[in-house]
C-alpha cells in the first residue's frame, strides 16, 4: 500500500496529469481507508482553485493601483514618444 | 471600426488594470511599473495594427503578458534549490519514518465562503510571496495563458516536467499549511495555547 506521503503527492499530480489506471487504483482504495488524505485531497483541491481565481482577477486580491507618480511618467514617455513620431512624418490623426 | 482609442488617455483608462496585471505577476511593484511602461510604448508602435475585434484592453494585457514572458526569459532567478530542499525538509516532517500523517489534517469550515473576503486574498496572497521564488514564478506562469508546460520548464531551469510536478505538488502543500495557520485555523493557539 502507498504511504500518505506517496498518496499527497499523486492527489497533487491529478490536477496537473491524467493518472494511470493503476495510479487511479492505489487512490482510490488508499482514500477510502484514510480520513486525512481525504481531508487534504479537499484543500488540496482549494488550493488549486484559489490559485486560479487569485491569478485571473485582474482587481481583486486588493492590490494597489499604478501610483501617480509613475502614471504621470509613463505619460511623459508615451507622449514623448509620439512627439518624436509626427516630427518624423506627418501621420493621420487618430 | 478598428481604431485604438487617443494613446494619451491609456495611462489613465487602462494604466490601473495593466499595473495590477503585471504586479500579481512581477510582484515588484517598481518591475510591474517597467512592464506597463514597456507595454504602452510598444502599443504605440503597433497601434495602427490594433484591429478592435478585441476590446482595447484585452489587447494590451496581451501585450503586457509576452513582455513579461520576455522579462523572466532574460532575467532567469538566482537558481535558489535551497530553498526549494529546505521546503521539503520541513513538509516532510508532516508524516512519519513510514510516510503517515504524524497528525491529521484539520478541516476548514466552509473554504469557499472565503473567496469572498479581501481579507483572504491578501492572506493568500501573502502566503505566495512566502514560497521560494522560483516556486512562486511557477505558480504564476502556469496561470498565463498560452505558455506550455515545456516553455515554462525552459524559463524557470526545471529539468523534466515530471520535477515541475513534484514542484507543483510542494508549493501546493506549503500554501496548505500557510492558509491553514494564517486562515482557516487562525484562532486555534489562541483558544488553545496548550496545544502549540
Amino acid at each position: 500500500m502507498l504511504s500518505c506521503k506517496a498518496i499527497g503527492e499523486l492527489l497533487s499530480q491529478k490536477l496537473d496529469r491524467r493518472l494511470s489506471l493503476r495510479e487511479r487504483l492505489r487512490l482510490k482504495f488508499h482514500l477510502l481507508i484514510c480520513k486525512t488524505c481525504r481531508c487534504y485531497e479537499k484543500q488540496l483541491k482549494f488550493i488549486a482553485h484559489a490559485v486560479q481565481r487569485l491569478m485571473q482577477s485582474s482587481d481583486g486580491a486588493g492590490m494597489p493601483p499604478l501610483s501617480e507618480e509613475a502614471g504621470r511618467r509613463i505619460n511623459r514617455n508615451i507622449r514623448q514618444q509620439l512627439n518624436e513620431e509626427n516630427s518624423k512624418e506627418p501621420r493621420r490623426r487618430l | 471600426m478598428g481604431a485604438a482609442s487617443d494613446p494619451s488617455t491609456w495611462v489613465a483608462q487602462h494604466g490601473d488594470a495593466l499595473y495590477r496585471y503585471a504586479l500579481m505577476k512581477m510582484r515588484d511593484p517598481s518591475q510591474a511599473e517597467d512592464m506597463v511602461q514597456e507595454t504602452f510604448l510598444a502599443a504605440l508602435k503597433a497601434r495602427e495594427r490594433f484591429s478592435g475585434q478585441s476590446s482595447e484592453k484585452t489587447w494590451l494585457i496581451g501585450i503586457l503578458k509576452h513582455k513579461i514572458i520576455d522579462h523572466f526569459r532574460k532575467h532567469k532567478r538566482e537558481q535558489n534549490s535551497d530553498d526549494i530542499e529546505a521546503l521539503r525538509e520541513q513538509l516532510d516532517q508532516q508524516f512519519d519514518h513510514s510516510g503517515h500523517w504524524k497528525e491529521p489534517l484539520s478541516h476548514w469550515q466552509a473554504p469557499d465562503q472565503a473567496y469572498e473576503n479581501r481579507e483572504f486574498w491578501q492572506v493568500f496572497s501573502a502566503c505566495i510571496a512566502h514560497l521560494p521564488e522560483r516556486l512562486a514564478d511557477l505558480f504564476i506562469l502556469r496561470e498565463i495563458k498560452g505558455l506550455s508546460s515545456n516553455e515554462i520548464c525552459k524559463l524557470l531551469d526545471i529539468s523534466t516536467t515530471n520535477n515541475m510536478w513534484v514542484m507543483l505538488s510542494r508549493g501546493r502543500m506549503r500554501l496548505r499549511n500557510c492558509l491553514d495557520s494564517h486562515w482557516f485555523n487562525r484562532d486555534r493557539d489562541k483558544q488553545n495555547p496548550e496545544a502549540g
